[in-house]
């Protein structure tokens, strides 16, 4: 209780807390509209989600290590990760694209654990970090913002924007597009549906790999890191259905608001319980109120 | 299955069983070594700190063999130790302990890294009567008496951060101030570990009645404190105190830096091993460490000389500074080949004996354990960050040089 009064008192702690959470949530974003696509193109979960999140930090750090601005690790992870998506989707997803969840969950965790252990062994279990040296910008006087949430949430915004448009104009786009909608249809109609795979499969890499670059610089890095972003990911495509870009970016964004809000309020213990709550509450509340769309249609 | 088969299967086992028999015995005869086993977590979110725990064995085991090994009644053994990985979790570090006593017949234990696993694997030597000397388990509930066969070189958790509030009220008498108005705000990792150290702080506190304004619980797989330090930031402690790992240390030191909090004095735990200094100086600037050891005290001993000869050799030997986790691990090497030799005799009750006798100096501390197998004779370091290297400023026996207050960390 002294918390909300806290917030009340001093206003512009909402201010910040509602920056950092939109800020951040665009950071989880990308992982979450890799994942959306993925799983509405192939139906398959992807657990490993969070280690591609993780090997696009170490890209960063290995940048920056070497004295390079981890910046420009976002395309080279980008870069290197859409390569290995493309290699794992060869080597071990195109047999589980048929499959059962089940299978493909299992698949995928198997994946999860051997990126995470391979990472243990290469880069070490240390914390690592990336400095983007860009600096606070202070606004109001007492609300920071670090330089490189807003460049992360810039590079959420127009990696978005360019899937949109990837997905609309392009023929790649279009033919991922005809395989969600129906990969036998577009099949018989002559797309090459395991090409289409294997670039969806590569461009959720990618996208996770451009994630996880911003992740190192804001945050830290370490082989164990995935887990919460994969359930992150999933969680924002929950709320926000298959298929739906901007909806991705707001479900993201709004959950980060939500996090942040509950972590200040209710002590950083109930952070992710109150999400898993919140998360609960809306699929509640939306079978509702599809259950009730439904009726009127009948 | 025919009876045949049974029976020709059998037979086999059999043999197989007497000649792997045949091999021990042997073994036993010739090599005349002791072994000890432990499980360390290679693999899993502990693996740098098990790690340096291993090579703090190693390095204590290939010093003791280099120096003729253990006499024990008139006979030299060498000493050897059995490792698995315990992947970090403690299910797995108890059915490890179990195996290395039933099946590869260990008698004498080293700890695991964390006191999670410790918790786990205490109560496993403690149904063998195997002797289990841990240094990275500090949880104060294992040397409340339960533990008959459980002996700990370390200080335990209560002790990490209780040296930032004494030093807090200290500056606080010194600018004309009563230590009661001194305001602390802290988070703690929901862990065994970290809610020890809390423990102590609160204790801490209470002694010199300062009012905790901030008392946050962190998830185990806490990736981000900007909601806790959004409050640090609005109800401006005079002390922040934080206990997560590697992680908690190194999200304290950036996030503080870049919400630009001004705190005048910050402590955290495991920032040596956490590498703040050498990667983030400008941020750690004035950040205390609470740590278990360090290179500059005055502690020597036979095996190794000083901690400062220990800390150039291990550097020597493993590419990387010592960090503490390896001395305390090296120190309960120690402990056995002191207690082996004393004890005069292999037998795990007669060690465990002589365990419980040691008034024993090492490089890492002096070490002698009460009743409860607590070492009682070692006392914690403080340390702050200073131009981007570590100096002991507390406490002040051995202090290299004087607590700066307030922090003056560079954004």
């Amino acid at each position: 209780m002294e918390n909300l009064r806290l917030l009340f008192d001093a206003p512009l702690l909402s201010v910040q807390l509602l920056l950092d959470g939109a800020l951040i949530g665009a950071v989880f974003a990308l992982a979450a509209l890799g994942m959306a696509l993925v799983w509405g193109v192939m139906g398959i979960i992807n657990v490993a989600q969070g280690e591609l999140v993780m090997l696009g930090g170490y890209v960063a750090f290995l940048l920056y290590r070497a004295g390079i601005h981890p910046l420009f690790g976002v395309p080279l992870a980008a870069a290197l990760l859409f390569v290995l998506g493309w290699g794992l989707y060869r080597s071990v997803i195109f047999r589980i694209v048929d499959k059962d969840l089940f299978t493909s969950i299992l698949a995928t965790f198997g994946l999860s654990i051997l990126l995470q252990q391979l990472a243990n062994v290469v880069f070490g279990a240390d914390v690592r970090t990336a400095e983007s040296g860009l600096g606070t910008l202070l606004l109001f006087g007492s609300v920071t913002v670090y330089g490189i949430k807003v460049v992360a949430f810039a590079v959420a915004l127009l990696t978005g924007a360019a899937l949109l448009l990837f997905l609309k104009k392009s023929r790649m786009g279009q033919a991922i597009r005809a395989t969600a909608q129906n990969a036998r249809a577009a099949r018989v109609m002559g797309v090459d549906t395991d090409r289409v795979q294997a670039w969806t499969f590569a461009l959720n890499a990618a996208a996770c790999g451009a994630s996880g670059a911003l992740v190192a610089m804001t945050w830290i890095v370490h082989p164990y890191l995935g887990l919460p972003y994969t359930v992150r990911s999933f969680m924002i495509v929950i709320i926000a259905g298959l298929g739906n870009v901007p909806g991705v970016l707001a479900a993201a964004m709004g959950l980060g608001v939500a996090e942040n809000f509950a972590g200040f309020i209710l002590g950083a213990e109930y952070q992710a319980a109150f999400v898993f709550t919140l998360l609960v509450f809306i699929l509640v509340w939306r079978r509702f109120s599809l259950a009730r769309q439904r009726r009127y249609l009948a | 299955m025919s009876t045949d088969t049974i029976r020709r299967f059998a037979a086999v086992a059999a043999g197989a069983f007497l000649l792997a028999a045949a091999a021990v015995a042997a073994g036993e005869g010739e090599d005349a070594t002791i072994l000890l086993g432990a499980a360390v977590s290679l693999t899993g979110k502990y693996a740098v700190n098990g790690k340096n725990t291993k090579d703090g064995y190693d390095i204590a085991v290939k010093r003791i063999n280099e120096m003729g090994g253990v006499k024990v009644a008139g006979k030299t053994y060498k000493m050897k130790v059995q490792y698995y990985d315990d992947e970090s979790t403690p299910a797995r570090g108890a059915q490890l302990a179990e195996r290395l006593i039933s099946q590869d017949g260990v008698k004498y234990l080293l700890g695991a890294y964390s006191s999670g696993l410790t918790k786990a694997i205490a109560p496993v030597t403690e149904k063998y009567k195997v002797p289990h000397v841990e240094a990275n388990g500090a949880a104060r509930e294992f040397f409340t008496g339960q533990y008959r066969y459980l002996f700990g070189v370390l200080s335990t958790s209560d002790y990490y951060l209780r040296d930032a509030v004494t030093l807090a009220a200290e500056v606080a008498r010194e600018h004309g101030k009563d230590p009661k108005t001194v305001r602390i705000a802290m988070a703690y990792e929901n862990d065994p570990f970290s809610l020890d150290v809390r423990e102590g702080v609160v204790e801490a506190a209470k002694r010199y009645g300062m009012k905790i304004v901030i008392d946050d619980k962190l998830p185990p797989e806490i990736n981000d404190m900007a909601a806790t330090l959004t409050k640090v930031k609005a109800v401006r402690p005079d002390l922040l105190l934080v206990s997560g790992h590697e992680k908690g240390a190194t999200l304290m030191v950036r996030q503080a830096a870049e919400m630009q909090l001004d705190v005048p004095m910050m402590a955290s735990t495991h920032c040596d091993s956490a590498k703040i200094a050498e990667t983030m100086a400008q941020k750690a600037e004035g950040v205390l460490c609470g740590s278990q050891w360090d290179r500059h005290l005055s502690y020597k001993d036979r095996w190794f000389g000083t901690a400062d000869q220990y800390a150039d050799l291990f550097e020597k030997e493993f590419k990387y500074p010592a960090p503490y986790q390896a001395a305390e691990s090296s120190a309960a090497v120690l402990v056995f080949a002191d207690a082996f030799a004393r004890a005069g005799s292999l037998d795990p009750e007669k060690v465990r004996d002589a365990i419980s006798k040691t008034d024993l100096m090492t490089m890492f501390a002096p070490i002698k354990f009460d009743s409860t197998g607590k070492n009682i004779a070692k006392q914690m370091v403080m340390y702050q960050v200073l131009n981007g290297t570590y100096k002991v400023v507390a406490p002040t026996k051995w202090a290299e040089t004087k607590l700066v207050w307030p922090r003056k960390p560079q954004h």
